[in-house]
């Protein structure tokens, strides 16, 4: 009796740690790991790429997925075997660091100068909208003469 | 004080410093583009170079590569003073496994002459490359080059690629397809009796 009553209580801590082990860390799945990695031959994402060498990290992934490493370990075996290139986002270091560094640095710059020159544009809008038909430069006698025998003319 | 800095300053900002920021941005996307497009494949200079004798010397000569199934690295420069037929491939390569017996056959006529094949896996996970070896019954030395970096010397852009370096460390052939007919035995014929 003592030792059925024990057999549970013995396996219990062995199997506590792997539950939270999972739970910390979700069984990885190929579906989510083709979207993050490339193709490194066809230099396309691995979730629409079609050839030989896609087939071939399919399986590999497929293969670890199989040995229950998670989506972390599998990513690095996969730089271990194929390189960096084979993420989908380049880690950020040397030139790749252009990747994450322009793109916010042109909207920046972009805001700035839309932040520098809209105001402005609306000010001179407005004030050219708020100017008074004084401020227009007045015709002399002759212009206004001419004016007054066009106008004449089409009001018949 | 800054209302009348800003003030004394606009009628310039407005005519030069924007368009001049807008310049710079350009200037410094083209120049990122420059870079870009200059460092990538050198296939073109080296094939020319090869076609009129120019013979360039084998680029990634000091960088060590991992040996398929061992901890060892190894070096081009390790094969100094022979004669090497650089192999580049991956075992998911269709041509390269039509190739993997022409190279066996070779190497085994290359070793009597001081020279031999060196494969190099380029592209591929170190398991597949190792079943690949056993299964065609390579026997000359594979090395992996996990990031490209050393085929990217060489300008490859797939696999299966061939380069013969002669005992002076320079590229003296090279082929970017399936190696087809005599082109080996032949090209090696006239690089062997060369370097007698």
């Amino acid at each position: 009796m003592i030792t059925l009553l024990a057999a549970p209580l013995a396996l219990a801590p062995a199997i506590a740690p792997a539950t939270s082990a999972a739970a910390v860390a979700p069984r990885a799945s190929l579906t989510d790991i083709e979207s993050d990695v490339m193709c490194t031959s066809c230099r396309e994402p691995l979730e629409v790429a079609q050839s030989p060498q896609a087939d071939s990290e399919r399986a590999y992934i497929r293969g670890l997925i199989a040995q229950g490493e998670t989506k972390s370990q599998i990513l690095n075996n996969l730089v271990a075997q194929y390189g960096t290139a084979v993420l989908g986002k380049p880690p950020a270091h040397g030139f790749n660091l252009t990747v994450y560094i322009i793109p916010p640095a042109i909207l920046v710059i972009g805001a700035g100068i839309l932040a520098f020159t809209l105001p402005r544009w609306r000010r001179r809008t407005r004030a050219a909208a708020r100017a008074p038909a004084s401020s227009l430069p007045e015709l002399d006698a002759e212009d206004a003469q001419r004016l007054d025998q066009e106008l004449s003319r089409f009001r018949g | 004080m800054p209302a009348r800095k800003l003030a004394y300053y606009s009628p310039f900002m407005r005519r030069f410093a924007i368009p001049a920021i807008a310049l710079g941005v350009a200037v410094a996307l083209l120049a990122l583009l420059a870079f870009g497009v200059a460092h990538q494949g050198t296939s073109s200079s080296i094939d020319a170079k090869v076609a009129r004798g120019d013979y360039p010397v084998a680029p990634g000569a000091r960088m060590q590569l991992p040996i398929l199934g061992s901890s060892g690295h190894e070096s081009l420069a390790d094969f100094r003073g022979k004669v090497v037929v650089i192999n580049v491939f991956a075992s998911w390569c269709g041509p390269c496994v039509a190739e993997a017996p022409i190279l066996e056959q070779e190497e085994r006529q290359l070793v009597k002459h001081n020279a031999t094949v060196l494969g190099v896996t380029y592209l591929d996970n170190s398991s597949d490359s190792e079943q690949f070896v056993r299964q065609h019954g390579i026997t000359y030395p594979v090395v992996r080059d996990v990031n490209g970096n050393f085929v990217r010397g060489f300008g490859a852009t797939g696999v299966p690629e061939t380069y013969v370096i002669n005992r002076q460390g320079r590229i003296v052939a090279l082929t970017r397809e399936q190696l087809a007919g005599n082109w080996l035995q032949q090209t090696m014929t006239r690089i062997l009796a060369q370097s007698a």
